[in-house]
């Protein structure tokens, strides 16, 4: 029996972070109630016309640079055209002919190594609106606060071959435009979202298979989950001699199942053809240099300074500096309370934990530099022991708790009275001998279990150093 | 009085010297709005009376105060219906837009209303600017002053008649294939095309977006250049709108030709060209050589090509630019509909007439799959080397002269039945829009049945003031007619 | 008449420009489009080999806007001229997905 080699393309859409519309001075903030961030230009009045933002075109450039690109100096705009509610025009201002950047790449790294993942193409383009279903209509309604908001499409070349790739190569590109502060890249927000192609072709094929487009892909796990029911859904039609059609289908991820979106209405020809209404791009050397002088420090940069400048490990600064927002959370704590080891740990440890326990990203992360440091402050000073302050920020990191206040209103404070304390210890070894006996019988580790009674009976809030001194005074 | 009958400026003056009141002034306007309509049918729309002698009151007070200085202050005007303005409907002259109010105003009709102008109306035009003869209206055609079995030209044939009939002082009309110049011929007034950018295009719904540019007609060449002046503008609306060096179009208003060289291009007196029209435009040639300008023939090139190419493009931009009007938004939906689908389609096929859906069906047809390169990039190339001919001919000659229209007015319902044929009557103007030139057309007699003749002058690109100038000096040889039923 | 528009190309075209024409309709269409393109194809005549195409006559260009919020809440108004609305949304007919 042949074995199948998986070939993967991705189409990213990111939605930049600049704070209008791409063609008019509408916010882009999210949220609001249905059609309050809207105007005549983003709704498609007759007689409105689209003027570019300026803050796109830059950041497109910088995403651009940072992914190696050619920077396309004359570059201009189409019309693609299609019927649907969300697109207010029935057309939406995007760019095939020239698009503004091309031939980048990055490299990523999976078991399987490291490799470049060529970029095809990136191109700008407006976002369409939200549409609504409303049960009790039985129809849609549509919301276009969300029409127009800028977005870049970073079009990879079929260069991927398992879903580990994927997601390397995602995760890469998400770190690098967060970085540039060019998108959040929220995969479940939508800020960030991947359309796989994917085909499969016998190993050792220099064609390629016919390839699916898939959509609706909201987590790193869903993609994965489609990329291996996509492959596999193939390779049952060609063993079964049928073929594989070129379409566009939908995931499920409930279902773990893709269904083809196919409609007669759909002819799929989208009538390109430049976008009269706007002026073409130029941008000179002068100004793509301008755009490379302002790229803020990226990962690599950031990763060698936090070595030199906090001294901490290669490992925990590799972490720290996974996503933008830990990086930025590191330094604005290291800056309260001037411990990076400490507020390492905490990052790279608690907060990572939770982060997987909740099924969160970094990006979710909701409290803040402040809280975290006075969390340190008061490990540090002695105020709280460990095990409450891991107590603490379970609930800082549930809604940014503010640490001080919540040790005092609870009590939480660490007791430092060793004479209340001795009268403890003396109780717990009192009431467990086995352990005594087998403390004394040269188990050292038997008073780890006093320790952990005498924390129990003290409601946690006891000094672990003095109990220590204690029970050795004591047995 | 007779206020209907004093052109645009000479009212305006007349109002600043309170010889007569704006509001006297919107009245006269209205009041032969009432008398013409039934024959013309130059308006889609009549404001309401209350509200314009409102705005009179208002912008009389302005004059007296000195915050309204424009010599347009005062002045009643009608607005072509593709231009959007704020509460008041605006409809293409098509179905689809049988209830559409903007929630903003057109760019140019600001700017005239910063001026202190005094809306009355919203003229009648082929439906979404597609056609030639305001038969295609959604509203009922209007028909010619001159000769109310004729047609006005189109598609600012509401504009041009409303001018021609009196039921206004001035009007703005749109420009994309000669829909200004064309029925400014057939009705005997003056309409300039500016050069595409001039004039913002904000608030214009568009028809071809790369073609459509706003412009004036009115009695004379000098309302003319005093309109152009208000509504020209750099707007950072429109991307397409040029900062331009100059916008004192009225210091051309001189009555000097000498050493003007102007070229006449052979192909604009060919084969196709009725006779009389030949002879009243050559005749107009021969009156500014008198006053020094020379003349020379030429041969201007690829006139045969422009309609194809003009045809290509303009469909395309539409089918692309009236793709919004689904029955979602705003405007016209169907009544009842299975699903979406069939919502789009029952809206657009009943909304729609059927020029407009002709053009749409042959704009989608090439931009689809596989026709893209043979006609739409063929069309463009078309138009670069259209753009390159009418370069050459500007190194030698200040200006182009020819007529504006192969014939005077037709008949009434003569024109649809051959598309190919009514689009052959858009040969001298449509290149103009290709390469984004200014042009003007203004009367220079009229034929054997007494209908108007209007000779075209063509400039370089921003040059309005050479067409300006000679258009000017031209005027000065001859009296303004009017049609017989406004002669008094 | 070269240009030859069959019935499915309307039927297409028909589909792309969401036009849904009668069976009259269709046949004056086939036959407009047909002779318009017969004369259209005048084109092919020119060389225009080495020609870029042109779509803006002027070479204007980096027109752009800052990236500053100037429009506010305008729900009223957008919603003024909607055919069918429902909480502050455009209400159409069922969507597929």
């Amino acid at each position: 029996m042949a074995n199948y080699e998986t070939v993967i393309g991705l189409e990213v859409h990111v939605e930049l972070a600049t704070k209008t519309k791409i063609f008019c001075g509408c916010s882009t903030a999210f949220g609001g109630a249905p059609n309050t961030h809207t105007c005549p230009v983003c709704t498609g009045m007759p007689g409105s016309l689209p003027v570019l933002n300026k803050q796109v075109v830059e950041y497109a450039m910088a995403v651009g640079l940072a992914t190696n690109c050619k920077i396309t100096q004359y570059c201009r705009f189409d019309r693609k055209n299609y019927f649907y509610p969300d697109n207010p025009q029935n057309y939406q201002i995007s760019q095939l002919y020239l698009p503004i950047c091309r031939d980048g790449g990055i490299e990523i790294e999976t078991e399987s190594g490291k490799k470049v993942v060529g970029i095809h193409e990136i191109h700008m383009e407006e976002d369409a609106g939200k549409l609504i279903h409303d049960e009790w209509e039985d129809a849609s309604l549509v919301d276009f606060n969300r029409s127009g908001v800028p977005l870049i499409e970073i079009v990879s070349e079929p260069d991927m071959r398992s879903a580990d790739e994927v997601i390397a190569y995602l995760d890469k590109l998400r770190t690098i435009i967060q970085y540039l502060g060019a998108s959040d890249c929220k995969l479940q927000e939508g800020s960030m979202r991947a359309d796989v192609n994917l085909s499969v072709r016998e190993e050792g094929a220099e064609e390629f298979g016919t390839r699916t487009e898939m959509k609706n892909l909201n987590s790193f796990k869903a993609i994965a989950r489609a990329i291996e029911a996509e492959k596999n859904r193939q390779i049952d039609l060609i063993k079964s001699g049928e073929k594989v059609i070129q379409e566009t289908r939908r995931w499920d991820d409930t279902k773990e199942y893709s269904y083809a979106m196919r409609s007669k209405e759909d002819a799929q020809d989208y009538r390109y053809f430049p976008e009269p209404d706007l002026v073409p791009v130029v941008i000179s050397d002068e100004w793509l240099e301008e755009v490379k002088n302002r790229q803020p420090e990226l990962r690599t940069e950031k990763l060698e300074r936090y070595k030199k400048e906090f001294d901490i490990p290669e490992y925990d600064a590799q972490i720290i500096t996974a996503s933008k927002k830990m990086a930025d959370l590191f330094e604005a704590t290291v800056e309260i309370c001037k411990k990076p080891k400490k507020v390492s740990n905490w990052l790279m440890v608690e907060t990572m934990r939770l982060l997987k326990e909740s099924d969160m990203e970094p990006e979710d992360i909701r409290f803040t530099p402040e809280n975290l440091a006075k969390l340190i402050q008061l490990t540090e000073a002695g105020t709280i022991n460990s095990s409450v302050a891991k107590q603490v920020f379970e609930q800082m990191f549930k809604d940014n708790t503010d640490a001080q206040q919540y040790v005092e209103e609870h009590g939480l404070k660490m007791d430092n009275d060793e004479d209340g304390l001795k009268k403890i210890v003396e109780q717990v070894i009192a009431e467990n001998p086995k352990s005594v006996e087998d403390y004394h019988n040269g188990k050292e580790k038997a008073i780890g279990f006093l320790v952990g009674q005498t924390m129990k009976a003290t409601k946690g809030k006891a000094n672990p150093g003095m109990i220590n001194k204690l029970l050795k005074e004591l047995l | 009085m007779d206020i209907m009958g004093l052109t645009a400026v000479t009212l305006g003056r007349k109002i600043k010297e309170k010889e007569i009141t704006v509001k006297e002034a919107a009245q006269a306007a209205l009041a032969q709005i009432e008398a013409a309509e039934a024959d013309i049918n130059a308006y889609v729309t009549v404001f309401d009376k209350e509200a314009v002698f409102r705005r009179a009151d208002e912008v009389q007070k302005g004059i007296e105060d000195g915050t309204l200085t424009n010599p347009l202050a005062g002045v009643p005007v009608a607005i072509k219906d593709n231009m959007c303005t704020k509460g008041i409907r605006t409809t293409c002259s098509s179905k689809i837009l049988e209830n559409f109010e903007p929630t903003y105003t057109a760019e140019a009709v600001v700017n005239l209303e910063k001026a202190g102008a005094v809306l009355i109306g919203k003229t009648n035009m082929d439906e979404f600017a597609m056609g030639s003869t305001t038969e295609t209206s959604a509203y009922g055609e209007t028909k010619n002053p001159w000769n109310t079995g004729h047609v006005p030209g189109g598609s600012s044939g509401g504009s041009c008649a409303a001018v021609a009939a009196q039921e206004c002082s001035y009007a703005l009309g749109s420009d994309t294939g000669g829909s200004i110049r064309q029925p400014s011929s057939f009705c005997g007034v003056t309409g300039l095309k500016p050069t595409y950018g001039t004039v913002s295009r904000y608030g214009l719904i568009a028809y071809g977006s790369s073609l459509d540019q706003i412009g004036p007609v009115a009695k004379d060449v000098t309302d003319c250049a005093v309109i152009l002046e208000t509504i020209a503008s750099y707007d950072p609306k429109d991307s397409t709108s040029v900062k331009r060096d100059d916008y004192d179009f009225t210091s051309a208003l001189k009555e000097d030709v000498k050493g003007m060289k102007i070229g006449l291009p052979r192909d604009y007196f060919g084969e196709g060209l009725d006779s009389g029209v030949k002879n009243s435009v050559l005749q107009a040639a021969k009156e500014l050589e008198e006053r020094g300008a020379i003349l020379e023939e030429f041969d201007l090139g690829l006139v045969e090509y422009a309609i194809p190419a003009y045809y290509v493009i303009a469909a395309a931009e539409a089918s692309s630019n009236l793709a919004r009007f689904d029955g979602v938004k705003y405007g016209y939906r169907t009544e009842e509909s299975e699903g979406l689908h069939q919502m789009y389609k029952k809206t657009r096929s009943e909304g729609f007439g059927a020029e407009v859906k002709r053009r749409i069906m042959l704009g989608s047809f090439v931009l689809s799959s596989g026709y893209y390169d043979a006609y739409y990039l063929k069309a463009l190339r078309t138009k670069a080397l259209i753009k390159q001919e009418f370069d050459k001919a500007f190194e030698n000659y200040d200006l182009i002269l020819g007529p504006a229209a192969p014939t005077t007015a037709p008949k009434l319902g003569e024109s649809l039945s051959d598309p190919i044929k009514m689009y052959l009557g858009d040969i001298y103007t449509i290149s103009v829009n290709l390469a984004g030139l200014p042009g003007i057309s203004l009367p220079c007699g009229l034929d054997q049945n007494g209908l108007p003749i209007g000779v075209q002058l063509i400039g370089d690109c921003f040059q309005e003031k050479n067409i300006i100038r000679a258009a000017y000096a031209l005027e000065q040889t001859r009296t303004y007619v009017q049609p017989e039923m406004v002669r008094r | 008449m070269a240009n030859i528009i069959s019935d499915e190309t309307i039927e297409y075209v028909g589909i792309l420009a969401k036009l849904e024409l009668s069976g009259e309709e269709k046949e004056q269409a086939k036959k407009d489009i047909g002779s318009m393109l017969d004369y259209i194809d005048k084109l092919n005549e020119l060389d225009t080999t080495n020609i870029e195409p042109m779509s803006h006559v002027f070479p204007v260009h980096n027109v752009f806007r800052e990236d500053i919020v100037t429009n506010g809440d305008d729900r009223e108004q957008i919603l003024a001229n909607a055919p069918e609305e429902k909480n502050g949304a455009f209400m159409v007919p069922k969507t597929f997905d």
